[in-house]
């Protein structure tokens, strides 16, 4: 059974309709990849999942419909959003930001292991714990937000151009760690990004939007060798 | 300078209750950028209320906490019920509701109590001490004590507690709070609540000095506002000091400046806080606000 069933969702901002019924599943375990160049909807899409933003259509996850469901309790049911930019709070200290993240969790003890545990993963959030989010790189922004993230436990984890902005080899790093906490823990992935060739080698499948519809879908690894991709995305 | 020094302890007692208010506008204006000119008015309604209960038989301590836990319901449903529909609207129509509340609030105290002053319990003992000369009594300590206590505890409670972190973050930003499992309209009631309590405290603090009376608190809310503007709207430690030095400043100038007396005296917080924003425009405290346009 599919962990996230969305079928003919309709978002947008006002009177302008972004998102003309869209339909995707996400597999328990998968990574999936939302591809698709600027103002295609795969932020709105995104954002309408989260709750930031009404949408009508369906959307299930793990049977629920999330719809009806309060955004912030969306969060508690396993449901975690990584923004566009900088996902982080940037007055707060890099431990608040982990705190905020897990504002769901009602343990402490398991914030404290969750966080030691993250530390570990991002030794460099480690050594700047009590720093301010706005004094970090770039990229230690990205894997704060990330991190921030995980805090909640989730089960679904969306991220939305995690490489914007970021250097190659950090880019590559974030890569690395999404692999493994696919693996290590289980989560299922869905990755927005522009940078196809790296997402379309780490995901299973992806989608392929344009102008607010899914005009491609497919196993990965097929769609990077295909023309239409290879035109459109990949430069070739 | 004995005199100097007397009428900075003065004006110290007389600045705690300008910080009191400060603090509940500065907690409003950090969770939600509104300037809620109906404060003052809310907190004579609550000190009303606790004056009532007294009237009524019940002793002053439950008294006061009944009216405090009334005065954050109060707040917390006048956020929902009148302040939220018209959040999204334009600064001057926020502007208008909040001044709304400021003559709501004074007639409805008006036309439940009547315009009469009344005596409100006194909440400390009537002596005081002598040292080196200084006069301390026990309501100017005491005040000043309350102060100290409301702002430790405020401090605690966003430095420390989960609430805290959560009132913060629902104040920095609405999506990112929203996407981390914070119902921000829940914590921005909860604002207006406590914001309402640490108000409810100012005029409690107010009511024994002057007389209870409906219009007891409107020349304090001048100098809270005065108070929040020096301490830079964003900043509760620039409230504080903010209430602080103006009380002193008034106190100091009206008696060490003999052309001011005691008719003038309304105007030299005021002056204070127009020649410190010349030099710093955010306060002093306060961080500078990039405008998006």
């Amino acid at each position: 059974m599919s962990l996230l069933q969305v079928r003919d969702l309709y978002a947008g901002y006002g009177a302008t309709q972004v998102l003309r019924g869209i339909s995707l599943d996400v597999r328990a375990g998968e990574i999936v990849a939302l591809l698709g160049a600027n103002g295609a909807g795969k932020t709105t899409t995104l954002r309408a999942l989260s709750g930031l933003i009404s949408a009508r259509g369906q959307m299930l996850f793990d049977g629920l419909d999330i719809g009806t469901i309060h955004p912030a309790r969306r969060v508690a049911l396993g449901l975690a959003h990584v923004p566009q930019g900088r996902g982080t709070f940037g007055d707060f200290t890099v431990e608040d930001n982990l705190a905020l993240g897990a504002y769901t969790v009602a343990s402490r003890r398991q914030i404290a292991i969750d966080m030691a545990r993250w530390f570990e993963v991002f030794p460099k959030l480690g050594e700047r714990r009590r720093q301010r989010a706005a004094w970090l790189s770039g990229g230690e922004q990205q894997m704060l937000a990330i991190a921030r993230a995980l805090m909640s436990r989730p089960r679904m984890l969306m991220c939305d151009e995690p490489s914007l902005g970021l250097a190659p080899s950090v880019t590559q790093e974030m890569f690395r760690v999404f692999e493994r906490i696919n693996l290590e823990y289980g989560t299922t992935l869905v990755i927005v990004e522009q940078n196809a060739d790296l997402t379309l080698r780490l995901a299973q499948r992806a989608y392929v939007m344009e102008t607010g519809e899914i005009t491609l879908q497919g196993d990965s690894k097929e769609l990077l060798v295909s023309p239409a991709i290879q035109q459109s995305y990949l430069g070739a | 300078m004995q005199l100097l020094i007397q009428q900075i302890v003065d004006g110290l007692a007389a600045g705690a209750i300008y910080a009191a208010l400060a603090l509940a506008l500065v907690l409003i204006f950090g969770a939600t950028r509104i300037v809620n000119f109906g404060q003052s008015e809310i907190a004579t309604f609550c000190a009303f209320l606790a004056w009532q209960l007294c009237e009524w038989g019940m002793p002053i301590a439950l008294a006061l906490a009944v009216s405090a836990i009334l005065a954050f319901v109060l707040g917390a449903a006048l956020f929902q019920l009148v302040v939220r529909p018209v959040s999204r609207a334009s600064v001057e129509t926020v502007v208008v509701v909040t001044l709304g509340l400021f003559l709501a609030f004074q007639a409805l105290c008006l036309w439940l109590w009547g315009a009469d002053q009344r005596t409100f319990p006194a909440l400390f003992p009537a002596g005081g001490w002598i040292v080196a000369g200084v006069r301390l009594t026990a309501y100017n300590m005491g005040v000043l004590g309350v102060l100290c206590a409301l702002a430790l505890s405020l401090a605690a409670l966003f430095r420390f507690t989960r609430l805290g972190l959560g009132l913060r973050a629902a104040a920095a930003d609405v999506d990112k709070s929203t996407i981390v499992g914070i119902r921000v309209d829940g914590m921005l009631m909860l604002g207006w609540g406590l914001a309402s309590v640490v108000g409810f405290v100012a005029a409690v603090l107010v009511a024994p000095r002057l007389f209870l009376s409906p219009i007891m608190m409107a020349p304090v809310l001048v100098y809270a506002l005065a108070a929040a503007t020096l301490g830079g709207w964003t900043s509760a430690i620039g409230a504080v000091v903010g209430g602080l030095l103006i009380g002193v400043a008034e106190s100091v100038g009206a008696t060490f400046l003999p052309f001011i007396g005691s008719e003038l005296r309304l105007l030299i917080p005021l002056a204070l806080t127009l020649a410190v924003l010349l030099l710093r425009p955010q306060g002093l405290f306060g961080q500078q606000m990039a405008v998006r346009v």
